[in-house]
């Protein structure tokens, strides 16, 4: 019985301090050598070794460094059986003490904003981003990523081994660029948790565990990106947006479990002190005066909260944050979305004929909200049997069946 | 490259489906079909008959077998599949997760073996 109970409390702690730790841990183990595999191998021997030897000798009184000995030792039994010869003898010599040093301090640094901006660097191939953090500051494996970005499994596993062996034989630091260089640098992070979030976001009803998780875990990421640079406004500014998305889930669907617009969704359902706080972020980012992507969008959610809450209609308002996005990037997305601000005060036709601009972009084709927004301006403007093919294209690109049914039955609305 | 995504569904599961769930369900599926088309994806698509029509044949020392019944007798069976034409897997996974099957059932990616001509 001593020995079940002893098991159980080992793997609880040990669970704990992989959740919690795992980031702090690699980013800290692969800080030095740049080898993020290496490092990650050694990481998952160490948990293993805690598994056998903690319900024997109970856990250490700190774990994190427990670990970090363990598989500090690895590391550098691996590196000496790869190479022989006195190069190898001095670069571990300076890799053991590095590690060293601060194992026994005690206190782990946190290196996982070192950690992020080199999985997010410009020589990293951008659509690896993402799941490259995913895998490496939060720990999630390889199979659970490929399918929430809709790949094979054995592909995404290739295509991480990769990105991490460019990181080291490309030589990536594993630092936080400098001010001069950082406002690029942090862009490509804050669109690397954007693209972990968006992932997530597909999935409103969180029936599917493992997109939840990646929603919670990149705002996680974007807490710690704020938290560790609280002066960079941009980094609050998608703190702000991806809160205001996350307070709005409870309201996306019904009890049924059916799509509920914007529009049409109860204000009460939301989240209010999530609402808050990304206002106030948003309030606190703007006092620096340096507007950004996340900035503006942020302020097009905190816009829709308040026209839904008060009725006010603010769309010209909202018309010219996006005015501002797009001088800042062009996205058909943002005309996409304008166009529909556009139609709320112009009227359908001129929102129309902003659309028409994009029909000859490749990937509209093949992009549900596209044929969405088309298929309900068509249908304001009388013109129902084209606003019928247009849902019929947005049926069919769409992978959701609740978003599926709520377009059948706008579809199913339009007068013969 | 060539893909086949075949749909696995619930036997019967159609069958039990209200008279408006079922027209939603195909009107899902023209939409799918037509987007697949329209993309230029689009190789072929069909639709099968219940496993209670299915026939297998195979030949054993010389004699035919003729069993009435699918080859496997399992809850999920094929239903129906599609054709397609697209860039890499990739590609072929997002049109499979937009799939109806998909969201009722599962659907199977596998790349034709195309023959040397």
């Amino acid at each position: 019985m001593l020995g079940e109970d002893s098991d159980r409390q080992a793997r609880g702690t040990a669970d704990v301090v992989a959740r919690r730790s795992y980031g702090k841990l690699l980013a800290f183990l692969a800080a030095s050598s740049r080898d993020v595999t290496a490092a990650e191998d050694a990481l998952a021997e160490a948990f293993a070794a805690a598994l056998t030897q903690w319900p024997q000798r109970g856990c250490p009184s700190n774990p994190e460094a427990w670990l970090v000995t363990v598989a500090r030792r690895k590391i550098i039994d691996a590196a000496r059986r790869r190479r022989r010869g006195e190069q190898a003898t001095v670069e571990l010599a300076s890799i053991a003490e590095q590690l060293a040093s601060v194992a026994a301090a005690g206190e782990i640094p946190d290196r996982r904003l070192a950690l992020l901006f080199a999985a997010a660097h410009p020589a990293v191939e951008p659509g690896i981003r993402a799941p490259l953090l995913l895998q490496t500051v939060l720990g999630f494996d390889a199979r659970m990523i490929a399918s929430a970005f809709l790949t094979s499994p054995d592909a995404m596993a290739k295509r991480l081994v990769r990105a991490k062996s460019k990181i080291k034989q490309a030589g990536i630091a594993f630092a936080v660029p400098d001010r001069d260089e950082l406002p690029g640098r942090l862009d490509a992070v804050l669109a690397a948790i954007y693209a972990g979030f968006t992932e997530g976001w597909t999935d409103p009803a969180g029936i599917d565990v493992a997109r939840r998780d990646f929603t919670q875990e990149a705002l996680f990421l974007a807490q710690l990106v704020a938290e560790l640079m609280p002066n960079e406004p941009e980094a609050l500014g998608l703190l702000s947006l991806m809160l205001h998305a996350e307070a709005r889930r409870p309201a996306r669907r019904s009890a049924a479990g059916e799509f509920v617009p914007l529009s049409e969704q109860d204000t009460k359902a939301w989240d209010a002190n999530m609402i808050n706080l990304a206002e106030a972020l948003l309030q606190r980012a703007s006092t620096r005066r340096a507007f950004g992507r996340y900035q503006l969008e942020a302020a097009v959610q905190s816009a829709h909260v308040h026209r839904c809450r008060t009725g006010e209609n603010n769309w010209a308002h909202v018309i010219s944050l996006y005015d501002a996005l797009l001088s800042i990037c062009t996205s058909p997305v943002l005309r996409l979305n304008r166009s529909v601000a556009v139609a709320e005060t112009l009227g359908p036709v001129a929102a129309l004929a902003e659309i028409e601009m994009l029909a000859a972009d490749r990937r509209m084709a093949e992009y549900q909200p596209y044929w969405a927004a088309r298929a309900e301006l068509l249908s304001k403007t009388g013109a129902y049997q084209e606003a019928r093919q247009c849902y019929d294209m947005a049926i069919g690109l769409e992978h959701d069946g609740a978003v599926r049914r709520f377009l059948q039955r706008r579809q199913a609305a339009l007068p013969s | 490259m060539q893909y086949l995504l075949m749909i696995y569904s619930e036997q019967g599961a159609w069958e039990k489906l209200t008279p408006a769930a079922q027209q939603q369900g195909m009107a899902a599926y023209n939409a799918f079909t037509e987007a697949l088309r329209k993309s230029g994806a689009l190789a072929g698509s069909n639709r099968l008959r219940p496993t209670s029509t299915a026939t297998t044949v195979r030949i054993a020392d010389g004699k035919s077998q003729v069993l009435d019944g699918p080859y496997a007798d399992t809850k999920e069976q094929l239903a129906g599949y599609y054709l397609i034409d697209v860039a890499d897997l990739d590609a072929a996974l997002a049109w499979a997760a937009r799939c109806p099957g998909a969201s009722h059932g599962i659907v199977e990616v596998r790349p034709v073996w195309s023959m040397p001509e």
